[in-house]
């Protein structure tokens, strides 16, 4: 279509070797992604799509096929990629503040710049909490934070950085249905302000035709692309949205194809 | 509020309770002083003897701290070894475990050859005594770092030591002081055991001085005395624990 993918995804498998135990988590996977793309991956629980996430950090080497990044090679955990988890993985330890700015702490140029340039970051990690509404407790500490509280600090963590690639690995999985749907408009907002590539994985249909603008579906173990399907949806989306009957007509799309997989 | 207040006087009346019922135990049976002492008899020993008692605990005091000291800073830096490598851990975990196995009385006599008597045995008996629960806490923390919580700061493209710092170490943090409260204690043990088999000075040595002169009121005495230094350096322990770590214990009331 465009130009050369941005995340190249070839043909990649990956077995888990534990002992003598070998399990295939997933197979013959080709993804491309454009830059400043945001597509969704969704399947049943276990089809390998933290494991694709993995891969595609490089947190996981490839048992066969190659994945490149900006047209590099991953080989090894990969520089300039966010992540955020299902469990916020925030640090109980730190507040909501000093959470955000973990990367800032780590990740080139950032880390050499942030002693001298501290209160500049802080300006910036300040904007971007009270662009999630979290400017209030920038002083609190995780567990002082709701659930939804603590996903939103850890989006902003994820992408602080200003990461090329964010990897959202069911973000919002553990949060209540009101919640969720409030987050997927902080999120949108977010990605349409910065437009990083942003892969998300997720089991919840909806959520991954709101966010995105290609869907991949994946089989059960060993997880294979069966589907992908573009949502031609304009943005910004809204919950208005999701009742009208073209999204819920590609909702539905993607559910009957998940079910005739899982019946075969 | 009453409640609060009875909590907070609860371990007094425990513990007068317990002077109580030994008193009157005491009294009722008739048991000899040489044998078991009433409370008050003790206490009035511990007043004859204040500033033999002050100048053997004091020293006591010293040794404990000494080899607790000395066991903090070794216990923590092999903790830190041994849960940051998988290689170390498998290699000195038998090790330690078979070490720690030997009950410490049991060195006193090679320290005493190596050393002599004095001091030294004392303090290096507090130091092995309270060095493993230290070490086997801190390695706990390191290595029971949740999985997703390092997957975040690998993809960071942070270094090892960069995971240690900014994850490892202030996790192991709450582990380090909760294996504190446990290795004050023990390192009493440590020394007044030392001090009674191999020294001149402490405690120890005055108990054991004063029952080879059957001064059974004063041996007692010895023994509340270890007691009470036992409650308050653990209370000072607990106090840094909850200063140094009170995000580990989330705000609950146990805060106050
Ligand atoms: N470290 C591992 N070792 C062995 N098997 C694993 C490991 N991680 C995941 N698996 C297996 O690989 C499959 C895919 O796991 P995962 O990628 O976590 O699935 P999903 O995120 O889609 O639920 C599962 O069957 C799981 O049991
Ligand atoms: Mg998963």
């Amino acid at each position: 279509m465009q130009g050369p993918a941005f995340v190249k995804i070839d043909g990649v498998s990956l077995t888990y070797r534990q002992a003598e135990e070998e399990t295939l988590a997933v197979q013959d996977l080709n993804i491309d992604i454009q830059e400043g793309e945001f597509v969704a991956v969704v399947g049943p629980s276990g089809c390998g799509k933290s494991t694709l996430m993995k891969l595609v950090t490089g947190l996981l080497d490839t048992s066969a096929g190659s994945i490149t990044i900006g047209g590099k090679p991953v080989k090894g955990p990969v520089q300039g990629v966010g992540m955020a988890f299902q469990n916020s993985t925030l640090l109980p330890w730190r507040n909501t503040l000093d959470n955000v700015m973990l990367p800032l702490e780590i990740v080139e140029p950032h880390k050499r710049r942030l002693r001298r340039e501290k209160k500049a970051y802080i300006d910036q990690a300040m904007a971007l909490l009270k662009t999630v509404g979290l400017a209030d407790f920038a002083d609190k500490f995780p567990w002082q934070l709701s659930g939804g509280m603590q996903q939103r600090a850890n989006v902003c963590r994820s992408i602080i950085h200003e990461p090329r690639l964010l990897m959202l690995d069911e973000p919002f999985g553990a949060l209540d249905a009101f919640t969720r749907e409030e987050l997927w408009g902080v999120m949108q907002a977010l990605w349409m302000e910065k437009r990083f590539t942003a892969i998300l994985i997720t089991h919840d249909l909806r959520e991954a035709v709101y966010l995105a603008d290609r869907v991949f579906v994946m089989s059960k173990r060993p997880g294979r692309i069966i589907m992908s399907k573009a949502v031609n949806i304009p943005r910004p989306r809204s919950l208005e949205t999701t009742f009208e009957p073209h999204f819920g007509n590609i909702v539905h799309e993607l559910r009957e194809h998940i079910h005739s997989v899982r019946e075969s | 509020m009453n409640e609060k207040m009875l909590i907070r006087s609860m371990p007094w009346l425990v513990t007068i309770g317990l002077f109580v019922f030994w008193e009157a135990l005491c009294v009722i049976t008739g048991v000899e002083t040489f044998i078991l002492p009433r409370p008050s008899v003790v206490f009035a020993s511990m007043v004859q003897f204040a500033p033999q008692i002050l100048h053997h605990s004091l020293q006591t005091l010293m040794t404990t701290t000494a080899g607790f000291a000395l066991g903090v800073v070794g216990g923590a830096l092999l903790g830190i070894f041994i849960g940051a490598s998988r290689l170390v851990y498998v290699g000195l975990y038998p090790v330690l475990v078979g070490f720690n196995s030997i009950p410490k009385v049991a060195i006193v006599p090679v320290l005493v050859i190596w050393f002599g008597i004095g001091t030294i045995p004392a303090i290096i008996t507090a130091f092995v005594i309270s060095f493993f629960p230290i070490v086997v806490n801190v390695a706990t923390g390191l290595a029971t770092i949740e999985p997703e919580l390092r997957d975040v700061l690998r993809s960071l493209g942070a270094s090892r030591t960069e995971i240690l710092t900014k994850i490892g170490l202030p996790r192991a943090m709450p582990y380090l002081f909760a294996s504190l409260k446990i290795a004050i204690t023990l390192a009493f043990v440590g020394s007044v055991i030392a001090e009674t088999v191999a020294s001149n000075e402490g405690i120890g040595y005055l108990m054991l001085s004063a029952s080879s002169s059957y001064n059974v009121p004063l041996v007692f005495a010895g023994l509340i005395v270890v007691a009470i230094m036992g409650v308050l350096m653990y209370a000072v322990a607990v106090w840094f624990e909850r200063r140094m770590t009170g995000w580990a214990f989330r705000g609950s009331d146990l805060m106050s």
